[in-house]
């Protein structure tokens, strides 16, 4: 079997596959963040806590009602949107007129209340969940094993990123989305309902972080502090792909995962670090980002 | 003779921003499908009279009335609705936009908004320039977007703030031609002016502004004779 620069194929592509499936979970909760971002003005720091909601969401569907991975995929992301919602027509909306600041201290205290709630009644050991049986074993490609389930998140997650570029660049809805983020107050001034157009978009992005957690259930253990843990590292993404900027969202989150898989292969010791000494370089030479307007 | 009801009335209006008092008792009338331009130096109150009509203004009080309808507590989504469609002085081009997603924008919310064709036939230059960025046109087009974009929505009055604004003559004159066949469709306009020469050649009444009052109406027919006046009032 061939090598490159001394390291056996299943190794390399093997973390490689590791890279593009974090990097498909970084990709969806940045695509979040930055819709939230961008229309709301609000980082949300409780979208760590929503992705942990969506997993153990899909879990307690599976565990109390029987009801599996599939129905959980639709289920999971309109329920906790549905959440996100009621969190932003309660909460959120009255720091509009403050500064960035309170939105993101509410949004912590959230975070630590859901997880709170969840470690108070299912402790942190973490609870399993299957891979649907469509989806269980892989494909022998040669050079390497590729499970079924990763080859579906990441195609999966591809699939859901470029739809929601897709909506906000090509459709009217998304030109209403990006008109509101310039200038929200003239989009009202058309007759436009702003105020509902923004509890829609903070309920999506809360649904997108759902949506990660139903398809991150069968990889990683289902515990209160996956989010937790997930978090600040999708927000050195969203750092690097430049605040609001949704293809930034989507690219980086992909390329940095693969730049995480490298790493683990050519130099395992700064694999936790590299994205953060990389968000250090950006905000350095290009401080709104790759993608960000300046 | 009976005098017809006011398309708009705004009666003692007055608004703030924040804690500066700026509107002082706006009083003045609009009848359906005139043209009436506010006339004043810069601070007078002009533009923030326009933005207190379309509710941007948060902090306001008085009374603003359209066909009747009070909107002095209404939104600004609510107030257009209701028919009054704000064309703003820095003419808010999206800049993340095309041309032709900023004139789709704004939805049709009442009947009789114009056709994308109307539009086209009102503003030919758009036509060309639609995939265009928004903010890559030049000003005179900039403009004529904003124009165009509100006359999607179904309103039948138009606050357009400062059009002629940094605009070269021939623009200015195009411009004007386009308020005039707006006028002829039947719109109403309220049209805030500091070019003293393009509000005569468009408008059928002007209100002075000053210090956040109106202190003077001329009507368009008496401003040749009081010309020295209305130098005075804009210092020109």
């Amino acid at each position: 079997m061939f090598e490159l620069l001394g390291i056996p194929p299943q190794a390399l592509f093997g973390q490689l596959l590791l890279g593009l499936i974090n990097g498909s979970f970084y990709a969806i909760l940045s695509l979040g963040l930055a819709v939230i971002f961008g229309l709301l003005n609000i980082i949300n720091f409780a979208h760590g806590a929503q992705y942990m909601m969506g997993a153990f969401l899909a879990w307690m569907l599976l565990h109390y009602l029987g009801i599996g991975y599939w129905w959980a995929l639709i289920l999971v992301p309109v329920i906790v949107g549905a959440f996100g919602v009621v969190i932003e027509r309660l909460m959120l909306s009255r720091l509009y007129k403050l500064d960035h600041l309170y939105g993101l201290l509410l949004t912590f205290g959230i975070a630590l209340i859901i997880q709170g709630l969840f470690r108070n009644a299912y402790g942190i050991s973490g609870m399993p969940y299957s891979i649907p049986s469509q989806l269980a074993g892989g494909q022998n490609l040669g050079f390497m094993f590729l499970p079924n389930y990763r080859a579906w998140v990441v195609v999966f997650s591809l699939v859901v990123c470029l739809g929601t570029w897709f909506m906000i660049e090509k459709t009217r809805l998304g030109a209403y989305l990006r008109a509101a983020t310039e200038n929200p107050t003239l989009v009202g001034a058309f007759g436009i309902n702003v105020p509902r157009m923004i509890t829609l978009t903070y309920g999506f992005g809360v649904a997108l972080a759902a949506l990660a957690g139903v398809l991150a259930a069968p990889v990683y253990s289902v515990n209160p502090n996956m989010g937790a843990d997930l978090i600040i590292v999708v927000f050195a993404v969203v750092v690097i792909g430049g605040m609001g900027s949704i293809l930034g969202a989507i690219i980086t989150g992909f390329g940095l995962g693969l730049v995480e898989g490298l790493t683990r292969v050519f130099y395992p010791e700064a694999s936790s670090v590299v994205i953060f000494v990389i968000m250090a370089i950006v905000l350095l030479v290009k401080p709104a980002g790759l993608f960000g307007r300046a | 003779m009976t005098e017809a009801t006011p398309l708009l009335q705004v009666r003692n209006l007055e608004g703030w921003y924040g804690e500066s008092h700026v509107l002082h008792g706006i009083d003045f009338h609009v009848n359906e499908g005139e043209v009436v331009t506010l006339l004043g130096r810069n601070g007078a109150g002009k533009t923030t009279t326009l933005k207190a009509i379309m509710g941007i203004l948060a902090q306001r009080r008085g009374s603003i009335t359209l066909n009747g309808k009070e909107l002095i507590r209404m939104s600004p989504r609510a107030i257009a609705r209701a028919g009054i469609g704000f064309c703003p002085e820095e003419r808010g081009i999206f800049a993340s936009l095309s041309v032709q997603e900023n004139l789709m924008l704004p939805p049709r919310v009442r009947p009789g908004g114009l056709s994308v064709e109307q539009i086209f036939e009102l503003f030919p230059n758009l036509q060309e320039r639609l995939n265009s960025q928004g903010t890559k046109l030049s000003g005179g087009e900039q403009q004529m977007l904003a124009i165009g974009r509100i006359l999607r929505t179904g309103a039948n009055l138009l606050l357009l703030d400062e059009p002629t604004e940094g605009l070269a003559p021939v623009i200015i004159q195009q411009i004007g031609r386009t308020i005039g066949l707006l006028k002829e469709q039947g719109f109403t306009i309220i049209l805030v002016e500091q070019n003293f020469r393009f509000a005569a050649s468009v408008a059928d009444r002007h209100y002075v502004v000053e210090l956040g009052r109106v202190i003077d109406e001329i009507p368009n027919r008496e401003l040749e004779a009081n010309t020295a006046r209305i130098q005075g009032y804009l210092g020109v």
